[in-house]
């Protein structure tokens, strides 16, 4: 029955079809320019400027929503939370694509990605965050890689393979737990090193735990927004467990994203009390701290809790895009409009047009990634031949 | 004889004795600041603004040919910053109060603790133990965190180039000329006393004097000597750094100590998040474990009382039998008696008649 559905998928050419089929191959249009003109003509980067709208977005965004799969494997395996475990599957694959697009972005970034190894083969600066952030986010992807292959070798019908992946998955769980740890805070330990480049607001001896404590927020906020989205359009691959557990997820993890927020809130609030930033609030840059404090993170903290409360799924479907955005503006305000923030008008970065083109085609990728697995593989219904995935 | 000359022989003498250490140094010496480093004085009451160091940096390095010629002041104008093409720029600063504008070079600091260095996940940065910071394009990604690092806003990058960019910056000559015994270009180049070479020490010592001497000329204070911890190029001036585009909120933390701190945690979270996991996922076990007994339990509760409730029924199912077969038979008993006497009345009605 799904063998029909599929194939009636693949040969009807829908709108889906046909944008994301133009969009892949302007990606590949970007791509051979990238490599065959370089940064310069390609982006807005500058010497001032040296990490944009790719470091920003596909590089902060693009890890801290990828959090689903650490906090959903954690929540389910670690905390005995069975009733998610619907949202393993979707969130371990999103995940792993999430940070396999992280790494493609990070080709097109840097200026000679063939050397990308060097810092584990050639030379490692081990006083480096970013070596930190580089070594995790590496040993991170294979172990996602190794969770996702449960599915795949069910979908090959390779028993033994996943029987030995089912054997270690909880080690899987605990060690992906600590490379998120540590790779999600390290991304915010970037900024440590340059204090003066910085407003003070997002400026932080803590920023390290903000970055982690917002990427759990991210985490539980990107699954509800996954699930709802592949609720909508990959109904026809759900199974009964699916649809039935569907509501347990997006309350708790609704109610679990209030609580988190309502914590991130007041470490900030802490953070600026302790280093004694309140005189910046009156400025322009304080408005938009405040826009991003309370408009982004407080208010969504709140809804979360009276729509999960009152058991409103829509509301807490709503509230989680709301938050996800949230966590996008919190990681641009910091790598684009608190960095360099007191340097002279002009001297300031916009992405490019190209910039802002690579991005989505990146995006792009990954929702048709996504859908390739999901269409053929047992991510939102358990494969008839393997039930014991608990 | 000329200050600047005999400092530059000194300079130059000096390199032959650290050349001559560097093997020793090579040979497992931990870094300690190098104490007998290079630096380079600037001094802003001198600098004329001729932008001759540039061009002398412009040719050791051969770099790429301006736009405008060297001797073109108008370039001066606009406040410039270090890029791929030009190690070392000159801007010109109107300060308030002054009838002549103040001119400052701006280059590398080479930084004591330099945050290119500690960003750099290649380690393609050296702090040299001549004072030099350099780096070598054969280990560099490009990923270009030591320019989001540099609080200078030094380095540059080769954004052009598609094969092999490099990170561009200010060696100090490091490799041209001073592993030579040469002073850096721009030193040589500067027809006054704006750059002078030598040790650092001495040239502290140098500067401090040059404060307490001229007292009204001076600003008090050497711009470098404890900022950022400490830097290999020093600088004195007429008029408050600010004038001159200088940072003078940067603290004297050396940039490395930032990030020190959240790198020393990783042991911490590595070490304990698993103990804490475990024990999460021990506790959670045991909740599912006791839940499951629990369950068991009352199963066998359920079990055992339906057991019983069955054999309850049996029982008053066999007693009600009992009891009905009883009546049943009293019954029949009644019935066969009623049938008897209702015969014999019979009997008796048939005689009558
Ligand atoms: S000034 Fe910048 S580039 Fe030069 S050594 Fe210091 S940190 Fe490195
Ligand atoms: S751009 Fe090169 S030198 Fe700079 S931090 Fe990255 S790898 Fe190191
Ligand atoms: S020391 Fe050498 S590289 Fe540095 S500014 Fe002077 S001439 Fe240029």
């Amino acid at each position: 029955m799904s063998d029909q559905e599929t194939g009636k998928g693949r040969s009807s050419l829908g709108p889906f079809h046909i944008i994301t089929g133009l969009i892949l191959l302007f990606g590949v249009f970007l791509t051979v320019y990238r490599f065959t003109q370089g940064l310069g003509p390609m982006t807005n980067l500058s010497h001032e400027y040296p990490w944009g709208l790719w470091i920003g977005f596909d590089l902060l965004c693009g890890v801290a929503l990828a959090a689903g799969g650490f906090v959903t494997t954690a929540a389910c395996y670690i905390f005995g939370l069975k009733k998610y475990h619907i949202a393993v599957r979707p969130a371990v694959l999103t995940a792993m694509l999430g940070y396999l697009l992280v790494v493609i972005a990070l080709t097109y970034d840097v200026g000679r990605p063939w050397r990308l190894p060097y810092p584990f083969v050639v030379q490692s600066g081990t006083t480096s965050v970013l070596f930190e952030v580089a070594l995790c986010v590496m040993i991170y992807l294979l172990t996602l890689i190794a969770e996702y292959s449960q599915v795949a070798f069910e979908w090959l019908r390779m028993s033994v393979a996943r029987s030995m992946v089912m054997k270690v998955i909880l080690f899987l769980t605990v060690l992906g737990v600590i490379l998120s740890t540590m790779h999600q805070s390290s991304l915010g330990a970037l900024y440590l090193i340059a204090p003066s480049k910085m407003h003070p607001l997002w400026y932080s001896a803590y920023i390290p735990v903000y970055f982690f404590v917002s990427s759990i927020v991210a985490g539980l906020s990107m699954v509800i927004v996954e699930m709802s989205l592949a609720r909508r359009f990959m109904r026809r691959k759900m199974d009964e467990a699916h649809e039935r557990g569907y509501e347990d997820v997006v309350l708790g993890f609704g109610k679990a994203a209030a609580f988190v927020l309502a914590g991130y809130v007041s470490l900030k609030v802490l953070g600026l009390a302790v280093e004694n930033d309140w005189g910046y609030l009156v400025t322009g840059f304080g408005g938009l701290f405040l826009i991003e404090l309370l408009g982004f993170f407080a208010l969504p903290a709140y809804v979360f809790a009276v729509a999960a409360r009152e058991r409103r799924v829509g509301l807490v479907k709503w509230t989680a895009l709301w938050a996800v955005l949230g966590i996008v503006l919190n990681r641009i305000n910091v790598s684009l409009i608190a960095y360099n923030w007191n340097l002279s008008v002009g001297e300031h970065y916009f992405p490019g047009w190209m910039e802002f083109g690579l991005t989505i085609f990146i995006v792009t990728l990954g929702l048709v990634l996504y859908r390739y697995c999901v269409t053929r593989m047992p991510v939102l219904y358990e494969h008839p031949e393997y039930t014991d995935t608990h | 004889m000329h200050r600047r000359k005999f400092l530059g022989l000194l300079g130059s003498a000096g390199v032959g004795t650290i050349a001559a250490s560097t093997a020793q140094a090579a040979g497992g010496k931990q870094f300690e600041g190098y104490p007998d480093s290079f630096s380079v004085l600037f001094d802003s009451t001198e600098c004329i603004g001729c932008r001759k160091c540039e061009q002398a940096c412009n040719e050791v390095n051969n770099l790429d040919e301006p736009e405008k010629p060297f001797d073109d002041k108008t370039v001066l104008e606009k406040k410039r910053r270090t890029t791929s093409d030009a190690y070392t720029v000159v801007n010109k600063y109107e300060v308030p109060g002054k009838s002549e504008p103040v001119y400052r070079k701006i280059q590398c600091n080479h930084c004591m603790e330099p945050a290119c260095a500690s960003a750099c996940f290649v380690g393609a940065f050296r702090k040299t133990e001549m004072g030099a910071v350099t780096y070598d394009p054969s280990v560099c990604v490009g990923c270009r965190y030591c320019m989001i690092a540099c609080p200078f806003h030094i380095p540059a990058y080769e954004y052009d180039k598609v094969i092999e960019p490099r990170v561009m910056k200010c060696t100090m000559c490091y490799e041209t000329r001073l592993i030579k015994g040469e002073l850096p270009a721009c030193v040589e180049a500067c027809p006054k006393e704006a750059l002078l070479f030598g040790k650092r020490e001495q040239l502290l010592r140098l500067a401090r004097r040059k404060l307490q001497t001229y007292p009204e000329s001076y600003v008090q204070h050497i711009y470098g000597e404890e900022e950022m911890g400490g830097t290999n190029w020093l600088y004195i001036s007429g008029t408050s750094f600010e004038n001159l585009g200088m940072n003078t909120d940067l603290g004297n933390t050396p940039a490395p100590q930032y990030t020190s701190g959240a790198l020393k945690l990783v042991p911490g979270v590595v070490a304990l998040w698993p103990l804490l996991l475990g024990g999460i996922y021990a506790v959670s076990r045991r909740k599912d474990k006791i839940a499951e007994q629990e369950r068991q339990e009352s199963v066998e509760q359920a079990v055992a009382e339906t057991k019983e409730q069955a054999k309850k029924e049996l029982e008053e199912f066999k007693e009600k039998a009992e009891r009905d077969k009883k009546k049943e038979v009293e019954k029949a008993a009644q019935k066969a008696r009623e049938e008897a006497q209702a015969e014999r009345k019979d009997e008796e009605g048939g005689s009558d008649e």
